[in-house]
């Protein structure tokens, strides 16, 4: 038995006191405001004490890690795409792959409970379930040479479960993308500004593209350098533009902007790689890496105090404005990536685990950037809890509810049982330069809103519409590089399973096969876009839980994978540690589907919605907040597709999970029979540490090996191999 | 001083990718020395093409 140093035991007992007084005061507070310093250390706290205590042992106690076992990049080392990397160089690109706009989308709107909930559900969702999720999914797949999730459900689940895995997969893509292209609608209609910067960065992408390839092929540092310096200056442009004649031009409606994003779609997916989306990719990452880091400071720079409720009345009554439904479960699906997000599982199953080191770098790429990301997630949620919580709900309340003047909705936002003049709306649009701030649905505007007043406090109160719209930028950016990849990935799975039925399909350069699939995935991620934009009852207050539940149920099916890797290899004692988080998230997503599918609340169930409308037709009647026949004919038809697909990925899931337990059940009665896909052990020859920091015996162990061997070729600036280093 | 800069030059260049290229020159030298080695603007399209061809490849989260 190892005992701990007395400096360890204090050391750690400090952390541990400094998440507990987090909590406490987050917990105890009531009616006076709360600075966002608390919120932050019960974050650390936590993160801090589950990475070293509970991270450990399941990366020696559960999985048990093999310090001396070769991973797939020492092993099939090629110098491309498998190679191992040093692993804080792996950090920052699984962390760059795994952050998006989900963890700052979705807390956002969670804040309509409070910020209560959704720190709580960030916090322990992403220690016990997201955080799990993503490094045993690396973990298992490091282990079969970086296989994707849907190779090993197929492998180890089966045909049938593995077919439903990729069906839901492809929905799941589909509606993601329809939900992300609406909350771009929603920020750049009518904002000149925004429209216009946005656009710039077509342009700016082409060229940059053209000097990759061309001009100075991978010089990547200098195209970045003139990318960034392009799009500050688009986004200082954008309000030249506004303020001038060509105000009009960039001031669309949202129903133009959809026509422009779904050809956008479409022509960026099938443009080769390197013209649009490889130097989108570089750009958007730089500027979310950036603004991310740029966020985590000015939160910690000005500890701006929380003016949002810790709980609102909504969490229990579930007939909240942004979206409706009580605490339990739509929170736990509205926040989705900063706490367990099923996309995650994708990265950890692709490139990061053909260039891992060490099997025992997991509990820092796999859990370290998922703490990370909800770290991001938690900042998402003080950005959005610091606002004014009158502003807050009229931004995000549909234009039915709160109409289309300052007065209406301060007098929606005094119904709710907040106040904001209509004064303070219209200073509050002006102060970022927007016509208006109503209704401005989906996150983003609120997150910028939120971003720019903790910027220009840095900043020192000035800049602040320059902040805005630097803060729609970065969202929009990354949304539009999504949009872009995401439809390029669903083609692929769709070219993939027409390939069953027509053959052709499966050569993925077929022309007419790629213009075909192209059209068909922008088509529907289109139609929920255009649906979503043209909803007399919000588009986001609907489709935000549908996507809720789709990417919950994507963790569902990641997470059952999990299980039964667990089970099969051998691991049954500990399997809990991905099963209890399977149990819960299915719980919730069902409950959900369940509740969005049946639920006789008019404002939740989409067939209660549908019944309702459709009796109000037969009478003749028109009901709020539709204004004609036409909109009650919209509500009618989107209800029901949306029932329709809750529903069906519902029932999905539930196949996959009843195949998954099948195979255990089936495994556990005959262990012999069950067949596993493991690679088999080649043992390691490198000596890298394990953690950020070289522990000391680590670094005795590279300062004897580097005196044996003196040459070898470099991988890292601290391993073993050390020639060659800066 | 002229080590931060080489620090922070080895890190920039690790990160943003820009180090792939002499990477696979170093492999390919070590590993197969009679191998022909790609010119920089021919390896960069052979990686395009592979994104290309699988898009699942380099696919980052939304």
């Amino acid at each position: 038995m190892r005992t701990a140093s007395p400096r360890t035991i204090l050391v750690w007992t400090l952390v541990a006191l400094v998440g507990a007084a987090g909590w406490s005061v987050l917990a105890l507070s009531r009616g006076e405001e709360v600075s966002a310093a608390w919120m932050v250390a019960a974050a650390l706290g936590s993160y801090a004490i589950a990475y070293r205590f509970y991270a450990k042992f399941i990366v020696h106690r559960v999985l048990k890690v093999d310090r001396t076992r070769a991973t797939p990049a020492e092993r099939l080392d090629n110098g491309i795409d498998f190679h191992p990397t040093d692993r804080r160089v792996l950090l920052g690109h699984h962390f760059a792959a795994i952050a998006g706009a989900g963890p700052l989308v979705g807390p956002v709107l969670a804040a309509q409970m409070g910020y209560l909930p959704g720190t709580v559900w960030i916090i322990v969702g992403v220690i016990f379930a997201g955080a799990v999720q993503d490094m045993v999914v690396l973990f298992f797949s490091t282990r079969r040479d970086g296989r994707s999730l849907g190779q090993m459900a197929r492998e180890e689940i089966g045909p049938f479960g593995g077919a439903a895995a990729l069906v839901a997969t492809f929905v799941i893509m589909i509606i993601l993308l329809g939900v992300l292209a609406l909350v771009i609608v929603n920020a750049l209609a009518e904002s000149p500004w925004g429209t216009f910067s946005i656009a710039m960065t077509l342009p700016i992408a082409l060229f940059m593209g053209f000097y990759l390839r061309v001009l100075r092929p991978g010089r990547v540092s200098e195209v970045t350098l003139i990318g960034v310096s392009l799009l500050l200056l688009a986004i200082v442009a954008g309000r030249w533009v506004a303020e001038s004649a060509l105000a009009d031009t960039f001031t669309l409606e949202p129903a133009t902007l959809v026509v422009w994003l779904v050809a956008y779609g479409f022509v960026a997916s099938v443009l080769p790689v390197w013209m649009l989306l490889a130097p989108r990719d570089y750009l958007s990452t730089f500027m979310k890496v950036g603004t991310i880091v740029l966020l985590a400071l000015g939160v910690v720079v000005s500890l701006p105090t929380l003016k949002m409720d810790p709980v609102t009345e909504f969490a229990g009554r579930g007939d909240g404005p942004v979206f409706a439904g009580s605490l339990f479960p739509f929170v736990f699906i509205t926040i989705a990536c900063g706490a367990l997000s099923g996309f995650h599982a994708l990265i950890s199953s692709g490139t990061t685990p053909k260039m891992i080191q060490k099997e025992t770098q997991i509990r820092m790429i796999g859990y370290g950037s998922m703490l990370m990301e909800s770290s991001v997630a938690v900042m998402a949620l003080i950005a959005a809890s610091i606002i004014d919580p009158g502003l807050y709900f009229a931004m995000n309340a549909p234009a039915g509810v709160i109409g289309d003047s300052v007065q209406s909705a301060s007098e929606a936002v005094a119904n709710f049982g907040y106040s904001i003049t209509p004064e303070e709306l219209a200073l509050a649009a002006k102060s970022v330069e927007e016509a208006s701030l109503l209704s401005r649905t989906g996150g983003a505007p609120t997150l910028a809103v939120g971003v720019s007043e903790i910027f220009s406090t840095v900043t020192g109160g000035g800049l602040k519409a320059f902040w805005y719209h630097f803060a729609i930028m970065f969202e929009a950016l990354f949304i539009l590089t999504a949009l872009d990849a995401g439809t390029r990935v669903g083609r692929f799975m769709l070219q993939d399973m027409l390939g069953n039925v027509h053959k052709p399909f499966r050569n993925v350069s077929w022309k007419p096969g790629l213009l075909l699939t192209s059209a068909a995935v922008t088509g529907l991620w289109g139609y929920f876009l255009w649906v979503g934009v043209h909803e007399p009852l919000g588009g986001i207050n609907q489709l935000f839980p549908v996507f809720g539940i789709a990417n919950q149920l994507l963790a569902a099916v990641a997470l059952a994978v999990c299980t039964t890797l667990l089970v099969k290899s051998g691991r049954l004692k500990w399997a809990w540690i991905t099963a209890v988080p399977l149990a819960w998230d299915a719980t919730v997503t069902l409950t959900a589907s369940w509740q969005k599918v049946f639920s006789s609340d008019p404002r939740v169930g989409f067939f209660e919605q549908r019944a309702i409308y459709q009796d109000a037709i037969d009478a003749g009647k028109v009901l709020p907040p539709a204004k004609s026949m036409d909109d009650m004919h919209t509500v009618v038809t989107n209800s029901t597709v949306d029932g329709v697909l809750a529903a069906l990925l519902a029932l999905l899931v539930l196949v996959v999970i009843a195949d998954a337990t099948r195979v255990c059940v089936r495994h556990l009665r005959d262990p012999a029979a069950s067949r596993l896909s493991e690679v088999p052990y080649v043992k390691s020859e490198l000596t890298v540490p394990d953690g950020i920091w070289a522990t000391k015996a680590e670094k005795a162990e590279q300062a004897a090996l580097a005196t044996a061997a003196p040459a070898a070729p470099p991988s890292g600036p601290d391993s073993a191999r050390t020639d060659g280093e800066p | 001083m002229n080590s931060l800069a080489a620090q922070v030059r080895y890190w920039w260049r690790e990160l943003s990718g820009e180090a792939v290229y002499d990477r696979y020159v170093a492999h390919t030298r070590a590993c197969s020395p009679d191998a022909e080695i790609l010119s920089r603007r021919a390896f960069e399209r052979q990686r395009m093409d592979a994104r290309e061809a699988d898009p699942r490849e380099g696919f980052r989260c939304c």
